[in-house]
């Protein structure tokens, strides 16, 4: 047990390294010399120039600008942004930008996990009705579903022709519902799905019919041997899913213009702000290899037949 | 030597228990797939897509870039059904088109890391050893991003076009096939008919094409088919937030986000971009149910 779990957190470590790697590869390859970005239109003079990539570093030879940035990043130093905010620290950008969307994307998590977990179940248990059909239904077409055009369609529907809810911004709370309902759409359908699929397997297992043989009741059944048996699988399924909320985040917080680090990212990559991109592509594959190492321990604790081994 | 070695590999290939599929194999894949009526749905509606895609020139009414002018956001009407866009073009002209665009995006990305993620999932598999490690490190590091971020970040990079949004989501979303590929073939290569090819003198590459490649395809295929769908949603995303396919390339993501600015006022632009991509990864998420219980009876739910 505790070898794996060194050997799980030495894996996510060599990938958060490799992804520095990567990330930093990618915005080196990416058009335009930052100096000319920051400059502009303005007049400068080729001394103004030189002194500029001295300063940043960028006269030097790329792995040496490579291990720079990464010994600044070790050091909570994530740069500067030049032109969405230019001078501002990069950090700060973040921390500012972080916790809404951190918020939106928790918030989303909870609904669907509340709503999909007791859904999948009781469409497993009660196969073939009508409530297991609805639900077959709604996450096929929740899969399918784009989930800018359903933000777009209900910006119609509940913000202009009803008038019932805020399109953009967050002056009360009745802002996040739209957002946050949108978020949650296709977490929702894929858990659904995969919960009445665990459900059903369980069903199907032979310590679920002794238990039915020893005369055990329905709800003791369900609650001591199908639900928690279905669990599993699920919680490795949230956790997996969190590249998956994340690359959401960024289409709700544009298409609703909040002003979370999605919506951060997309206008660094619009206005080629590439200390940004950079800090951002790095963090939220950081969160996934995070998410996925603790995914992966929280299971072999709440597995025993994992844990023996 | 020749002839003797293509003997062997055939014999090889007949001892195995799942050789590559004969027509009688084809033919009970389809009597399979024949019961499962929304794989069929599925399949009958890719078929439309393709030949609207194919004879988009003859079936489009109008011009998809060329915009009438006094008709900007007119609604639908008998000879122009789904209306006008914001600029006055039709926009069952520009729908028409755009089943080209999704379709390219769809299959041609698909393609691609379908190509890579077999090649990449074998080799590791069929090696092992610092081979397999360090290509499974790569494997890990593509899957430590958000996929959308990454996409968003190469289009930025390389810039939007056609050509390089199939590239760039064919070469970011093949790590799936990989690691299916690699398990299978870590199985694989210690059965019999390897065994046999070695022997017989076949070629380290020759084994991974011929003998192991064509016996892992049943799960790529049903894991394609359903990946399909997704891709096309990230192409009309990428076109949405502007970093895909260019206008005036009619695009249905890129419609949603030319006339993003204007669906309060006129709502019908909103409708059948959507309504479009929803309907098509539909299909194709309903053909790749259909296909796994057709090639893989054992998870058939």
């Amino acid at each position: 047990m505790l070898r794996y779990v060194v050997v799980r957190l030495a894996q996510g470590l060599v990938a958060i390294f490799l992804v520095s790697i990567v990330t930093f590869s990618l915005m080196h390859l990416a058009p335009g010399d930052p100096v000319s970005l920051f400059v502009g239109e303005a007049q400068v003079t080729q001394e103004q120039v030189d002194m500029l990539r001295h300063k940043w570093g960028l006269d030097q030879p790329v792995y040496r600008q490579y291990l720079r940035w990464l010994g600044n990043l070790l050091r909570g130093d994530f740069g500067q942004s030049l032109i969405i905010r230019p001078g501002a620290s990069v950090a700060n950008i973040i921390k500012e930008a972080a916790p809404l969307t951190i918020k939106l994307n928790l918030l989303a998590l909870f609904f669907s996990v509340a709503l999909a977990l007791p859904a999948g179940i009781i469409a497993g248990i009660k196969r073939n009705s009508l409530f297991d059909y609805v639900s077959v239904v709604g996450s096929t077409l929740g899969v399918a579903l784009p989930n800018f055009w359903v933000a777009l369609v209900s910006i119609i529907v509940f913000g202009s022709m009803l008038g019932w809810l805020p399109t953009y911004g967050l002056s009360s709370w009745t802002g996040y519902i739209l957002p946050v309902a949108v978020l949650a759409l296709d977490h929702t359908a894929v858990l659904t799905r995969l919960m009445r699929g665990a459900t059903q397997e369980v069903l199907g297992q032979e310590y679920v019919t002794t238990a039915r043989a020893k005369g055990l009741g329905q709800a003791a059944l369900l609650s001591r041997h199908v639900v928690r048996n279905a669990l599993l699988p699920i919680v490795t399924v949230i956790g997996y899913r969190i590249a998956f909320l994340l690359s959401g985040t960024i289409v709700i917080e544009t298409v609703f213009a909040l002003p979370g680090l999605g919506r951060v990212f997309i206008n660094s990559v619009y206005r080629f702000d590439y200390q940004v991109v950079q800090a951002v592509v790095l963090l939220l594959a950081i969160v996934v290899v995070l998410g996925n190492l603790l995914t992966d321990l929280v299971y072999t604790y709440v597995d025993p037949r994992i844990r023996i081994r | 030597m020749q002839s003797t070695h293509e003997q062997s590999a055939a014999a090889a290939a007949a001892l195995s228990a799942n050789a590559r599929p004969q027509r009688s194999e084809l033919s009970r894949i389809w009597r399979r797939f024949r019961r499962h009526r929304l794989g069929l749905a599925g399949l009958t509606f890719i078929g439309l897509l393709v030949v609207t895609a194919l004879l988009a020139d003859v079936l489009a009414p109008y011009s998809p870039i060329q915009s009438v002018s006094g008709m900007r956001g007119v609604g639908p009407s008998w000879s122009h059904p789904l209306g006008f866009d914001h600029i006055g073009r039709d926009i069952l002209s520009r729908i028409i088109f755009g089943t080209r665009i999704a379709l390219i995006v769809g299959l041609g990305a698909t393609g691609i890391a379908v190509t890579i993620g077999v090649l990449v999932g074998a080799t590791a598999g069929y090696f092992g050893g610092w081979v397999d490690n360090l290509l499974s490190r790569a494997v890990d590091t593509l899957m430590a991003f958000p996929t959308l971020v990454l996409l968003i970040a190469l289009t930025a990079v390389v810039g939007p076009s056609l050509r390089t949004v199939v590239i760039v989501i064919g070469a970011t979303v093949w790590a799936q096939y990989a690691r299916v590929v690699r398990a299978d073939t870590l199985s694989l290569r210690e059965r019999d008919f390897t065994l046999a090819a070695r022997v017989a003198g076949a070629t380290n590459t020759r084994i991974i094409l011929r003998h192991l490649v064509p016996n892992v395809l049943g799960p790529v295929i049903v894991l394609a088919s359903l990946a399909v769908g997704g891709i096309i949603i990230y192409e009309s995303t990428l076109s949405f937030l502007g970093l895909g396919i260019q206008p005036p390339e009619p695009s249905w993501g890129g419609m949603l986000a030319d006339g993003r600015a204007y669906i309060v006022h006129y709502p019908h632009i909103a409708i059948a971009p959507g309504a479009m991509i929803t309907l098509t990864v539909l299909a194709f998420n309903l053909l790749g149910d259909g296909l796994r219980d057709a090639l893989d009876p054992r998870t058939r739910d």
